[in-house]
């Protein structure tokens, strides 16, 4: 079996013409992960450009309301360009530059990816092209201007079903024809090793800091982490350094769309099985002869038939759990946060605090949550004023 | 029995591709014939998927038709049986690695094995991973075919030595459509060379060919001329009617691909 596996799971599954590349970047990546000054410049761009440390914040109004556990939110909204996403994007761009390339490509689906990959390509002189689907484009038209803006080129994709699944289509097309000046820089812990590797890599920073600031907090370590899941990135950053503190629950919240029970969901581990699809073996949403299969969420970021390599594994040996949350919990979720603790959170964050909605008030005084709030959700207002029948312009 | 070696056999080899389905099953078959009659020495049948990631806007078109009614694996094992009754050119599939891994790797070969296809073609399922579906594919003499790419390079040993069937030589970056000549990798006489210098598997060039001059030159040093998008191009303009076109486009390339 091949390397950058997690159990069965994970691999690499691409054309024979990315191979070398593919390798290329591997070593690359090996190399400067112990690299002391590329993890100290990553470090600076990390507290000086993308706000890190993110805070965790007490969820004071929300833990007296649900009279269960004490609520943690680690704020991974306040970075710069509001979401997790800029924790990779920065590794990666960091890592293309010392690679000598000078472009990226990227996929995106709500388009928090595209805009983070815009902005760090913008930030270290690295030409940027976008890939996203038709249809996210006109969903996500202002993401598309603020890219940009950013100065990158986006290009609408028409395939399929013309959402997350086709762009990454694309960009892997558009990587085997142009490879040697450009690293495709996957937005989450997917595709063919070394990604979902180094992926989580860079988005650990989120469990680092949260353990650390936990543990000066409240002197111990918290009953469960929460995060919603689409291919994963955020959840396995907020899971990664929790993952042998063996009396921490992981649970990672998948969107059920309309439920688990229609065919218009997205969440892979409630409703997948396994497969061989974006260059990894792991659990996908397909029919019977492997086709894979149009998913829906009312979140454009979790709009995803598959989940990350290492997630797969995770559920397989029953160290995390996935719960699938349904459009209307999130939307409530969503609203429920604005009010009680004056946060608009991203539509994708919501579908973990919606979880946690359900969960925390079952749960004893003295145990803690830390809900990952993913992202800020600025993005999904017009679409959430929509939902309740308001028609607002973006 | 029939082998992958006869579409080399003393002669350079026109391999033709067709997407199964496309645009309907029973059409299929009309053309396949059409290209056996024609000279094609070996035949790929495409097993449609949703997301075809090596194809480029021509195939991934007729995956579109053949899927939008439902064409299933079964379906096209059942196609191959049907042709076997009079069709003896050797015959490969060419899918995507999820097809096969999900119909399961001993149920998808057998059913191979049963029907008569003597080989398979699977992009995404590079040299680092091929193991896990070629210790089964030889429990029913099936090949799987190795692909070799312009940026192979320090893998091209690696992977021709453990090569079966054929070699599939990838002429140039990126994905399945037609190119102009010029759009060729410049070292592909040299991949070749370096090829031939490790086995004596034949060596198909692929990805690009659409014209008989095309074909001709590239079959000077290469075992074998692969066209794909040039056929489907026919089938997306004529439909149910490509007959003639099909058998005509196919007769050229293969007469070019074989002259002195």
């Amino acid at each position: 079996m091949s390397k950058g596996r997690f159990g069965e799971f994970g691999g690499q599954y691409i054309p024979e013409t990315l191979m070398s590349e593919i390798h290329k970047v591997e070593e690359a990546y090996e190399h400067y992960k112990n690299d002391p000054e590329f993890q100290a410049e990553l470090d600076q761009l990390f507290r000086e450009y993308a706000n890190r440390p993110s805070l965790l914040y007490y969820a004071k109004n929300m833990t007296e309301d649900l009279g269960g556990a004490k609520v943690y939110l680690k704020r991974e909204d306040l970075n710069h360009t509001g979401a997790h996403k800029i924790n990779n994007v920065l590794g990666q761009c960091l890592l293309a530059k010392k690679m000598g390339k000078k472009r990226i490509i990227a996929e995106t689906g709500a388009g928090q990816h595209g805009v983070a990959a815009a902005t760090g390509a913008a930030l270290l002189g690295l030409e940027c092209e976008v890939y996203m689907g038709k249809l996210d484009t006109e969903r996500q038209a202002l993401n598309v201007y603020r890219m940009e803006l950013l100065g990158a080129k986006v290009h609408p994709v028409t395939t399929g079903t013309m959402t997350l699944k086709d762009a990454i289509n694309e960009a892997m097309r558009e990587w085997t024809r142009r490879v040697d000046d450009t690293l495709y820089c996957i937005g989450s812990v997917m595709g063919p090793h070394p990604f979902p590797m180094m992926v989580r890599d860079f988005q650990s920073v989120i469990s680092k800091e949260a353990r650390a600031q936990i543990l000066e907090k409240e002197g111990r370590l918290p009953t469960a982490v929460m995060a919603c899941v689409g291919g994963g990135s955020n959840a396995m950053g907020m899971f990664y350094n929790f993952i042998n503190d063996k009396d921490v629950q992981l649970i990672g919240c998948e969107a059920a769309g309309r439920g688990v029970d229609t065919d218009q969901t997205a969440a892979t581990v409630a409703t997948g099985t396994m497969g061989v699809f974006h260059g990894m073996k792991s659990l996908f949403c397909q029919n019977e002869y492997g086709q894979i299969a149009p998913v829906y969420s009312i979140s454009a970021g979790l709009d995803y038939p598959g989940i990350g390599p290492e997630h797969a594994y995770l559920n397989s040996i029953g160290r995390a759990q996935y719960v699938p949350v349904t459009d209307d919990e999130a939307v409530n979720a969503f609203e429920y946060l604005a009010r009680k603790e004056g946060i608009i959170c991203a539509i994708e964050s919501a579908h973990a605090v919606a979880h946690a909605l359900k969960i925390v008030p079952k749960m004893k005084k003295d145990d803690i949550v830390i809900i990952c709030l993913s992202g800020r959700g600025d993005k999904d207002v017009a679409a959430i004023a929509r939902y309740r029948g308001k028609d607002i312009h973006d | 029995m029939i082998s992958i070696q006869d579409a080399f056999d003393h002669k350079k080899a026109f391999i033709a591709f067709i997407t199964a389905g496309d645009p309907t099953l029973d059409k299929t078959k009309d053309y396949i014939r059409e290209m056996a009659k024609a000279g094609a020495d070996l035949i790929e049948i495409g097993i449609p998927f949703s997301d075809p990631i090596a194809e480029g806007p021509t195939i991934q078109n007729a995956n579109v038709r053949a899927l939008k009614h439902n064409v299933t694996t079964d379906q096209v094992f059942d196609l191959v049986k049907d042709l076997r009754q009079d069709v003896t050119v050797p015959f490969c599939f060419m899918t995507y690695c999820n097809v096969v891994y999900h119909y399961g790797y001993d149920r998808f070969f057998k059913k191979c094995q049963e029907v008569g296809v003597q080989g398979i073609i699977i992009p995404d399922l590079p040299y680092e991973e091929c193991q896990e579906a070629k210790v089964v594919a030889k429990n029913y003499d099936i090949k799987v075919i190795s692909m070799i790419a312009p940026t192979s390079k320090e893998r091209v040993e690696m992977i021709a030595k453990e090569s079966e069937g054929f070699i599939y030589l990838v002429s140039s970056m990126g994905v399945t459509g037609v190119r102009d000549q010029g759009s060729f990798a410049n070292n592909l006489e040299d991949i070749v060379a370096h090829i031939k210098s490790v086995t004596d598997v034949k060596v198909a060039v692929g990805f690009g060919i659409h014209e008989p001059k095309q074909a001709y030159e590239i079959t000077r040093f290469a075992d074998g001329a692969i066209v794909g998008s040039g056929i489907v191009n026919l089938i997306a303009k004529y439909g149910d009617h490509a007959d003639q076109a099909v058998y005509d486009y196919v007769k050229q390339m293969s007469d070019a691909t074989k002259a002195e």
